[in-house]
């Protein structure tokens, strides 16, 4: 067993940072602030290829593996959870689903674009009635024809709006339970494809969260994303991958918090002396590296997992069941440290804190994470 | 078009930390970096690749761990690389350095060779210009742009107060400055290409005709006199403030120093 990256993770990571550092930080605040889908950092991580980190090359993306994405989805989280989910919902849940599912046809017209980031992704699954009970699908499709009608509303969605493609999940038949959804390729534009409002959020305020509607929305039967009636397995195995993602925004934010805190405390003097040379300080900051590292493990392991193994359900869930609450945790601690001044916008762990509590509840809440582990347990 | 690029690999500076207690540079930990100035010649050589359609190699000599710069180089676009590299060329000062690097580039076409201004561990200035006289080939220093049109290369020549514009026949030689560009980014896939996909061609002693006497310590006349460390400022203190505030904190600093 060897815990040491190899030579081109390491360098991976140095680009991730370079650019986190140079191109992202900067701008962090701002985003949080104004509330402004970061579209100049999206084309710049456009060109450099971010956009497409674990896709082949000859569909557009950089051919690397889950465990370079994962760095990369880190990186940006530690400097900005804006910028992050942007990645990590284009790639894990917009792309990946059309790599794993779709069709040669599909692969061409879809993936490329999404790959090369000439076209932006999301995913719809959660309805208003349909969270973590994700059987619980209203969205309907009818098949009229060579198209479906799609009829029904999508919530949270990240991406929303600035998105191009979407794969989205509607009933095609609601008596067959989970077996009667299925996954559908949407390109914006579509007729009958609005949106509804942009959520106001706690955190990952730039990233924008919008309702999709589809009201009669026509769609031709070729976009159907693989066979009728598999959606709900789609979706679940999307997911799995989607939570690697959000297991490494996860542990940037709280990697990025203990950044943040250790230059804090080096410089902030109460009593006379920096408040490092505190005993508490000293011992609150041991525990928050020692999460942080755990979590890395755990989500480095995911990662290599996804890459090597058939499954790895288990392994992404307990990577975001834990990354998610260290990271709760770090970034709160690293606010209570900071005192007075953490609380306030200035310093950029109060904004972590904000972004770190969404990753307890997206791509499945803890709790469902407990479900996921536990279920393999029992 | 067949392009050259020299690079070095540096110690960052940036990062070089004085130990409070000895006031000495601490090195252990320091990151090595692409030399700045080679990076920018670097940058030139893919910016010409991108608009004229290029191969771009780049070639360092140094120990075995300067594979590093070299994948580097290669995840920012360079296709071939060079490696010259043995315990023979150790100790080489600018002339057994250029002597060495001359014999290894008279082995690989090349129409156009950058290498940078200078290396920030060394600040000579040295080396470009002895390799375009042992290849004997003309050499355009401080070059704040390069640009090609037809077999002539049109270079941008830096002054104190001025610059010159020259033209040049290739094949030739020229040196990069820093502040010419900023280098592009590497891409994931371009390191993974770099690491996975293409080589590093290693030479060492044998693989080089030159004479005994005229590489590493033997080959370098230069006499060190005296070495010692760069003086060093430690970090500086940052402050974020509005100009009015900016002007009275910069005041009060120099007021602390007894400066005013």
């Amino acid at each position: 067993m060897d815990f040491t990256l190899s030579k081109e993770h390491e360098m991976a990571r140095t680009l991730f940072r370079d650019f986190a550092q140079n191109e992202v930080k900067p701008l962090a605040q701002e985003v949080d602030e104004t509330e402004q889908f970061p579209k100049e950092t999206v084309e710049k991580m456009k060109k450099l290829g971010f956009l497409g980190i674990p896709i082949p090359k000859e569909y557009g993306g950089q051919g690397c593996d889950s465990l370079t994405y994962a760095m990369c989805v880190e990186e940006l989280a530690k400097v900005c959870g804006t910028t992050s989910v942007i990645v990590s919902a284009h790639t894990s849940l917009g792309a990946e689903p059309i790599r794993k599912f779709g069709t040669e046809e599909q692969k061409q017209k879809y993936l490329v674009p999404l790959a090369n980031g000439t076209k932006l992704g999301a995913f719809g699954l959660t309805e208003p009635g349909a969270g973590t009970d994700a059987a619980g699908q209203q969205t309907k499709a009818v098949l009229d024809g060579d198209e479906y009608i799609i009829n029904g509303s999508k919530i949270f969605i990240t991406n929303g709006k600035e998105a191009d493609i979407y794969v989205i999940f509607a009933m095609t038949d609601k008596s067959k339970g989970t077996k009667g959804i299925s996954a559908f390729i949407i390109e914006k534009g579509t007729p009958g494809f609005t949106f509804g409002t942009k959520e106001k959020k706690m955190g990952i305020r730039g990233s924008a969260t919008y309702e999709l509607i589809f009201t009669d929305c026509r769609i031709p039967k070729e976009n159907l994303l693989g066979k009728e009636g598999k959606g709900f397995g789609i979706a679940m195995t999307t997911l799995d991958g989607g939570r690697i993602g959000i297991a490494s925004q996860a542990l940037g934010l709280a990697a990025g918090a203990l950044d943040a805190t250790v230059a804090y405390v080096k410089e902030r003097k109460q009593f006379g002396r920096s408040i490092a040379k505190f005993q508490n300080t000293q011992f609150q900051l041991a525990d928050m590296a020692t999460k942080v590292e755990a979590a890395r493990a755990l989500v480095y392991r995911a990662a290599i997992a996804k890459d090597t193994q058939k499954r790895y359900s288990v392994e992404a869930a307990m990577a975001k069941l834990y990354a998610a609450e260290v990271a709760m945790e770090v970034t709160t601690k690293a606010v209570q440290l900071h005192g007075g001044y953490g609380y306030t916008r200035e310093y950029d762990v109060e904004r972590m804190m904000r972004d770190a509590k969404i990753t307890e509840i997206y791509e499945g809440t803890s709790e469902v994470q407990r479900m996921v582990i536990s279920g393999s347990l029992l | 078009m067949k392009i050259i690029v020299c690079i070095k690999q540096v110690p960052d500076t940036n990062e070089v930390k004085l130990d409070p207690v000895t006031g000495t540079l601490i090195r252990d930990g320091v990151p090595s970096i692409i030399n700045p100035d080679d990076k920018a010649g670097l940058e030139a050589a893919l910016s010409l690749k991108d608009s004229l359609g290029a191969e771009v190699s780049v070639i360092t000599m140094g120990p075995p761990q300067a594979d590093a710069v070299l994948r580097e180089a290669m995840a920012m676009g360079a296709d071939n690389a060079y490696l010259v590299t043995d315990r023979a060329f150790g100790g080489a000062d600018t002339l057994a350095t250029s002597t060495t690097l001359a014999a290894a580039l008279r082995k690989i076409d090349y129409d156009l060779i950058i290498t940078g201004r200078q290396a920030i561990d060394g600040d000579t200035a040295q080396v470009g210009p002895q390799i375009s006289e042992h290849l004997d080939i003309p050499n355009v220093s401080y070059a704040e742009d390069i640009k090609v049109e037809g077999n002539t290369v049109i270079v941008k020549r830096q002054y104190e107060d001025r610059y010159h514009t020259v033209k040049v026949q290739m094949p030739c030689l020229v040196t990069a400055l820093g502040e010419m560009n900023t280098p592009r980014y590497m891409t994931p896939g371009g390191i993974y290409d770099a690491y996975k996909v293409k080589k590093v061609t290693v030479w060492g002693r044998s693989d080089l005709e030159v004479a005994d006497g005229e590489i590493g310590l033997k080959g370098s006349p230069t006499k060190v006199a005296q070495s010692f460390p760069k003086s060093v400022k430690p970090a500086g203190q940052k402050v974020t403030l509005d100009a009015d505030e900016a002007a009275d904190y910069i005041i009060e600093k120099l007021k602390e120093k007894y400066v005013l």
